[in-house]
């Protein structure tokens, strides 16, 4: 170690902790170099460089150093990396693991973390109080949109990376008997009771290490089954990691608690390793787990105390400077004041004290602490002050001085006293984590010996142990989690054999737990200036809180929104249980009737990467392509999503743009042979008795009376009588029908179907399949189709006289079996040739060799939608809503009177008998050469009323049609039946309104007779 | 998620399932003998039921088969699953009887009141 580091490492203790001080690391923070050890955190490796200030606030900007030393800490974020691909931001310095060369960053702050300029909302902070969004929003016309921009600039967290992500994430399945939360003694105690019964367990660790509170507290005489903890921490791990049944998972946090002991762990695999070393692994995994049982092993949380400045950087959980000091090695100051309403927080004063620190003194709200502490501070010569309070602190990047003051119920009593100090413990007493127990549904219980919320009643089949049951004595959460461990894995259905060993004595080294509660604390500055913060994060004070109150704002769920309190990433770790104390004084109401804001997944902040897992990429969505696609692909053709499906939307040929091969296929079609892979619609094959009295209670038209070897066109409606499917059926025999849906329907009509067919109607005899797959389809169109169509046929007579329009013929096409439909989505003759679907990229092979001659083709989706267009014909999903009967489409005559259908009772309620009811018309603009865009709002008159014009409708298809050599649109008009002929106007963005005349659907009607 | 027991499979994980809204609702035999309001009153309304509640699911991702479940709406425990045409296993407060097609003048009230008893 160089001398300049061994300066910089003042605060690192020559042995002691679980770093190793043979691998020294090197890290750099703010652009600084430092050194720490191997099993150091990046904020023990700062502490012990004495560094405290590494962040600033959400709100103020204020400087902020190290409240916690794990999960829980609010204000120590940094950012991690520079790569704009995988750096990470908003990582607590207390949970990022110390690797050679690690980079980190300050964020939130301009131009640097020392001089920050965002800083001016500290001084402005009279003028930004709790709701100052709402009350902005609420101001006068225009008053946000001032605001916007430097609320936005101002306030925020770190920047998002800017590249895409380049790692790899994972999700695991597992189910288990036994899963256990946390790794503190309590929850070694389970997993290893219930390993022992043979049942599968699985034990959740979220820091890099096992054994919770044994790794942060001094070993002292305490026993645990006659040993020291960390011996038998060893011993306890030893026998899992032998164990099979169990997965022993560190770095992994349980991060969501969902119904039926379903449960995710969130496991970081590799953010604490360089990237060298990183290998095959994910970044993260999520573990779904299904567990039989679930043990809540997850400890308590220490909270703060809210007094007049009480965020500088140097102010630490009492918990947390002792996690430094045994964990990582680390004296986090040198001359330390402890403040807290509890015995345990004293410990921190004795055990600093013999790590070397001076104790300026150890503060205590209450006039009794425990007498056995009154002694041993005086035997170690340290000043006590009972019944007293901290009033302010001093020290603007780093705390130098607290002013002390005795108080009573009425306020401040004493004169405040200044007593130098450059580090300053707190403790306002353990919470316990209830977080994923009240996840899970389990109900709290305040706790007014413990004035804490505890687990009460349980939904799921979970038990919580140790202190996350409160139950902080060691000897309880020993007992508790052998008892716990077996029983678990007894209601499993698996027992521990009789011969487990006779365990030795469990003792506690520390004194039973009291707290006397002291939620916001008395100072002797004018309220105005009281700046006493419940949330370090979101910047929000005790006074905010005051305020929501007398804004009508009390109730827990609408102070927490109202103020932003426990709304950071931290979401309230340690904030929660100030606040609703915080707020029980103001409203002086007891804490258990004010209650506590839900608890909701995650626990912790996870990635998006873990989250979505594999599913990214060509796996995020799987696509569906047809037999012929390699051909499309070969072929130049651009595609488009349709349902699953990859589609072929055009083939532009080279030095073609989008619309002139559009227009080129379009014509084809009309003039010559187009022909387009129709084999995406959904095909359903329909058989039974009942088959068709089946389709005529689904479909809205007749079909009682269609033939064998004939087809129809049919509408499908819910209930509410408004369109949702169509499509042509085919009559095979009189109980055998091949119904076609569209693409994007498939999977939801033959549901359909079959919902009906059990839920309602199970007396009718009808067996449904879906074919959509077993069938590839080409559909071929033009003038020209029926001479292409006879020189393919094996035995089908192709003349459009002898088979005629909506009719079906079965044969074969050079030997291959296949399916003829006459029927047509273009207004052209066309054959849609259904073949076994292995034999699709043939047949469409063949018909682009064999079509040669007559001028073939291919067209894809976008030219399909133009000719359809052009014939008037809808696309379900494009002229449809949901909201639009068959009337409404100008279909009226598809709704039989004979019987009843789904949907049928609906066209004569009140409301869709309207004849006001956004109906399907054409449009033809005046200029024969302006497109309207698709989307366009339809208004009366030409000239737009100030400050709103009606819209009367809207355009849901636009093209330029190349048969007609002008544009063409299709529209829904508010009573666009009867306004034939009428002059409408198109509005348009920073333009004027361009009119348009309606017309009927049917562009090419004029023109020749469809076929 | 959910595990949920398909009376014909076994249990299997909610993602193998749909969801099909409320049970024992019979389709009208007869829709045109229907006012508008009664009409109205099947396709549209529904309780929201705290507690107890009957509704419907389908095995999608398996049998393809839809039957019926109580599920407790305020707990989110499954308390049985039947098939199609069997009456529920318990009472349950959606089909207190004589109360199974209430007329919709009357049920607009007590839904306003809070609902929860229907």
């Amino acid at each position: 170690m160089s001398r300049q580091s061994a300066r910089r490492a003042q605060n690192r203790l020559d042995h002691g902790g679980l770093v190793d001080r043979t691998r020294p690391i090197s890290f750099s923070f703010d652009g600084k170099s430092y050194q720490g050890f191997a099993g150091d955190t990046l904020a023990s490796a700062l502490l012990a460089s004495g560094v405290h200030h590494v962040a600033r606030s959400f709100k103020y900007h204020r400087p902020r150093g190290f409240l916690g030393a794990g999960p829980e800490d609010p204000g120590a974020l940094v950012r991690v990396g520079s790569d704009p691909a995988t750096m990470v931001v908003n990582q607590r310095a207390t949970e990022v693991e110390l690797f050679d060369g690690l980079e980190a960053f300050p964020q939130n702050c301009w131009p640097s973390l020392r001089l920050d300029f965002g800083v001016v909302n500290d001084l402005m902070h009279r003028f930004l109080p709790a709701g100052f969004y709402y009350k902005t929003f609420m101001g006068p016309p225009g008053s946000w949109m001032f605001f916007e921009p430097f609320i936005r600039r101002a306030a925020g967290l770190g920047p998002a990376p800017s590249a895409p992500d380049p790692a790899r994430y994972e999700h695991m399945n597992r189910h288990c008997e036994v899963l256990v939360i946390g790794s503190g003694p309590a929850g070694l105690a389970a997993a290893r009771e219930a390993a022992r019964s043979g049942a599968r367990v699985i034990l959740a660790e979220e820091s890099a290490a096992c054994g919770g509170r044994l790794l942060g507290e001094a070993e002292g005489d305490a026993l645990i089954e006659g040993m020291a903890p960390r011996a038998w921490r060893g011993d306890v791990l030893a026998e899992l990691a032998a164990n099979p049944e169990v997965t022993l998972l560190t770095r992994t946090s349980a991060s969501g608690y969902y119904s039926q002991n379903w449960v995710t762990l969130f496991e970081n695999c590799t953010d604490h390793l360089p990237p060298s070393e990183a290998g095959h692994l994910p970044r993260h995994r999520l573990w779904r787990v299904r567990a039989a049982q679930v043990v809540l092993a997850t400890g308590a949380i220490e909270r703060p105390l809210v007094f007049h400045g009480n965020d500088r950087p140097g102010v630490m959980l009492a918990s947390a400077a002792r996690t430094y000091l045994h964990r990582y090695g680390v004296r986090a100051g040198s001359n330390a004041v402890i403040f807290a309403n509890n015995d345990d927080a004293w410990r921190s004063a004795f055990d600093l004290h013999d790590a070397g620190a001076h104790i300026a003194a150890i503060i205590d709200t209450r006039p009794d602490p425990a007498a056995a502490h009154r002694e041993a501070a005086e035997a170690h010569g340290i000043g006590v002050r009972t019944g007293a309070t901290i009033v302010a602190t001093q020290g603007r990047g780093h705390i130098r001085s607290i002013d002390v003051a005795a108080f009573d119920a009425g306020g401040v009593t004493g004169k405040p006293e200044r007593i130098a100090c450059d580090l300053l413990c707190v403790s306002g007493g353990w919470s316990p984590n209830v977080a994923l127990f009240s996840q899970s549904g389990g109900s709290l219980r305040y706790d007014e010996t413990l004035a804490a919320f505890v687990p009460d009643e349980a939904r799921q089949e979970v038990v919580a142990i140790g202190a996350c049951a409160g139950d902080f004595a060691l000897a309880e959460a020993v007992s508790r989690g052998v008892e716990t461990g077996r029983t678990a894995a007894r209601e499993a259905g698996f027992v521990a054999s009789a011969t487990d060993p006779v365990a030795g004595e469990t003792r506690d080294a520390a004194l039973p737990y009291r707290v006397t509660p002291a939620w916001e604390l008395p100072s002797n500055l004018p309220k105005t200036r009281i700046r006493a913060f419940v949330d370090y994060q979101n910047d929000v004070t005790a006074k905010d809180l005051h305020l929501a109150v007398r804004e009508g704002y009390g109730a827990v769920e609408h102070a927490k929104r109202y103020t932003t309190t426990g709304m950071g990433t931290d979401q309230g770790k340690i904030v929660g249980v100030n606040a609703i104390g915080v707020l029980s004084g103001v409203l002086d109401k007891p804490i258990g009737e004010i209650g506590v804001t839900t608890y909701r997944p995650p626990w912790r902040p996870i990635s998006f990467g873990a989250v979505a897992g594999q599913h990214v990429g060509g796996l995020f969505h799987p696509r569906r392509t047809t037999a012929m696609h390699d051909w499309h692909v070969e072929n130049g053709a651009v595609f488009e999503t349709v349902g699953d499906w990859l589609r072929a939307r055009v083939y532009p040929q080279p030095g073609e743009d989008f619309e002139a091969a559009l227009q080129r296929e379009c014509r084809a079609a009309r003039n010559a042979v187009g022909v387009l892979d129709a084999s995406t619609l959904g095909k359903i094959d329909i058989r039974g008795k009942d088959a068709r009295s089946f389709l005529n209670r689904i479909y809205t038209n007749a079909w009682m009376k269609l033939e064998p070897g004939r087809c129809r066109y049919g509408l499908m409606t819910n209930e509410d009588g408004m369109v949702f499917d169509d499509g042509v059926t085919a009559c095979l025999a009189d109980d055998h029908f091949h119904m076609t849906t569209t693409t994007g329907g498939a999977a939801r009509v033959l549901g359909w179907l079959e919902e009906y067919h059990q839920t309602e109607w199970p007396d009718l005899e009808v067996y449904m399949t879906s074919v959509t797959e077993q069938w590839a389809v080409a559909s071929i169109c033009g003038p020209r189709a029926p001479e292409l169509a006879a020189d393919l046929f094996d035995d089908i007579d192709a003349d459009p006289e002898r088979f005629p329009f909506m009719s079906h013929a079965s044969g074969h096409i050079d030997g291959v079996p296949a399916r003829v439909f006459r029927i047509s989505f273009t207004g052209e003759v066309s054959y849609e040739i259904n073949v076994p679907a292995s034999y699709g990229l043939w047949l469409w092979r063949t018909l682009m060799e064999r079509g040669k001659p007559y001028g073939i083709t291919p067209y894809g989706t976008e030219g399909m939608h133009l000719l359809r267009a052009e014939k008037g014909f809808i696309i379900v999903g494009q002229e449809t809503d949901g909201t639009l009967t068959p009337v409404d489409l100008g279909m009226g005559w598809a709704v039989k009177q004979s019987a009843d259908f789904i949907g049928k009772r609906s066209l004569t309620r009140s409301d869709t008998a309207r004849d006001d009811r956004l109906q399907l018309v054409g449009l033809l603009t005046a200029d024969p050469g302006f497109v309207i865009p698709e989307g366009s709002q339809i208004i009366a008159s030409g000239r737009e009323q100030s400050p709103r014009t009606p819209m009367i409708g809207h355009v849901t298809s636009s093209y330029f049609s190349p048969t007609l050599e002008r544009s063409i649109a299709l529209a829904l008009i508010a009573g666009g039946h009867g306004r034939m002929g009428e002059r409408i106007h198109v509005a348009r963005r920073g333009a004027d309104p361009v009119p348009a005349t309606i017309t009927g659907t049917d562009f090419l009607a004029g023109l020749k007779e469809a076929s | 998620m959910f595990r949920i027991r398909c009376p014909y499979c076994g249990e299997r994980d909610q993602i193998e399932f749909g969801y099909g809204g409320e049970a024992h609702i019979a389709r009208p035999a007869d829709p045109d003998a229907l006012s508008d309001a009664q009409w109205a009153d099947y396709v549209f309304m529904r309780t929201n039921t705290k507690g107890l509640f009957a509704e419907r699911w389908v095995h999608s991702a398996g049998c393809r088969r839809w039957f019926n479940a109580l599920r407790d709406t305020a707990t989110d425990r499954f308390v049985a699953t039947y098939v199609i045409g069997e009456a529920p296993p318990l009472p349950v407060p959606q089909l207190v009887p004589g109360d199974q097609a209430p007329d919709p003048a009357e049920a607009i009230p007590e839904e306003a009141a809070g609902g929860g008893q229907r």
